[in-house]
């Protein structure tokens, strides 16, 4: 019990400074699992990183429910993932309740309006970073333009991409491979 | 009631197909927004910067701020718990055979596909935000080139784009620019 407690606890504080999700995170869980509770080696952090990036889901969320797994098995998972996202409730929370009372303000406004061509602008930037670290060949390059025209154009749930690019790099895959031998 | 039932089977899927961290969660909130209405793709460009600028992970951010506006308190509590729950079922299943996992080779050659096809998807939420933001739609159908693009903002975009090149410092600072640039010139009008 006090176990799952320290657990919670944990996750809720590094939910609280976690700024940006995905590797920002990978720091602080070094200092704080690592080094401070040492409840998981630096190459194990590192392994659940790599893992929870190829698993669906949020990489951070991912991260947080393998150390709690290691810990306290499932239910540790389950109380540390819930610490993890329980200040983004709160904060955002009480952020939305705000900013629909603010909405009608002009600055408030013109402020979003700036903000959200930022937002285009960070989005774009995420957008070169995935692409450097999937699109390796002629194929990669092709799966990434038919999805994005398919995309841009139609309302086709994005679980349909998921789904048929998964299948899609299965066969491209086994195909090459078969080259290979040749 | 029944919206609550949806924000919960929504979420799950999100949680479940979205693959890549953050961003990866965007393109499925333009398909919530599309098949619900709840909130309009500005509402969305308005949620993804505070989710930016706001601790914890873009995604559950996001997810909590759709289901506040749904539903209120009850709604973000679902819709976040929701989005988690693929991840804690899997990574849970994983954990036992970690080591097996990851030298799966249809697990990496299913990569092979997904990487590049997140790539796409996410890019193509870009687009649903230039549309919005950088260009204006209704004066080219009038026919009115000129009006067409939003110079103000697309030099706006243009300085953000090489100022995270220059200091890669992180998002909130360039939001926070980008706040006081629309305020002083006029974004909104």
């Amino acid at each position: 019990m006090k176990m799952l407690l320290e657990l919670y606890i944990t996750f809720f504080r590094m939910g609280c400074i976690a700024f940006g999700g995905g590797y920002a995170l990978l720091p602080i869980i070094q200092r704080e699992i690592v080094e401070n509770k040492k409840w998981a080696e630096n190459d194990e952090i590192i392994d659940y990183f790599a893992v929870g990036q190829c698993t669906p889901g949020v990489i951070a969320v991912n991260v947080s429910t393998f150390i709690g797994y290691k810990k306290k098995g499932i239910i540790g998972s389950i109380i540390s993932t819930l610490g993890f996202i329980s200040p983004s409730i709160i904060i955002i929370a009480v952020i939305a309740s705000f900013l629909a009372e603010f909405s009608h303000i002009k600055a408030v406004n013109n402020a979003f309006a700036g903000i959200r061509v930022c937002v285009c602008v960070l989005i774009f930037n995420a957008v070169l970073k995935i692409g450097k670290t999937g699109i390796k060949d002629k194929f990669t390059l092709l799966i990434c333009l038919i999805v994005f025209a398919i995309a841009v154009a139609t309302n086709i749930s994005p679980i349909i991409f998921v789904i048929c690019s998964g299948a899609a790099g299965i066969i491209i895959k086994s195909i090459k491979k078969g080259e290979d031998i040749k | 009631m029944s919206e609550l039932i949806i924000l919960f089977i929504e979420f799950f899927k999100t949680g479940l197909f979205s693959i890549g961290g953050g961003a990866a969660t965007i393109p499925f909130l333009y398909d919530i927004s599309d098949k619900t209405g709840w909130y309009t793709y500005t509402d969305l460009a308005n949620m993804i910067a505070v989710s930016e600028s706001t601790p914890g992970a873009i995604g559950v951010n996001m997810s909590t701020y759709v289901g506040f506006i749904t539903s209120g308190v009850i709604g973000c509590l679902i819709s976040t718990f929701a989005l988690v729950l693929p991840s804690i079922i899997i990574i849970d299943i994983i954990a036992g055979f970690l080591d097996k996992f990851k030298q799966s080779k249809y697990v990496n050659n299913a990569f092979y596909g997904l990487r590049p096809a997140s790539t796409g998807l996410i890019g193509a939420a870009c687009f649903e935000i230039v549309k919005i933001s950088l260009i204006n739609i209704d004066a080219l159908k009038m026919g009115n080139i000129i009006s067409f693009f939003r110079y103000k903002e697309i030099i706006l975009a243009v300085v953000i784009f090489i100022l995270i090149k220059k200091f890669n410092k992180h998002p909130v600072f360039y939001i926070a620019f980008a706040a006081a640039v629309g305020i002083v010139f006029n974004f909104a009008a």
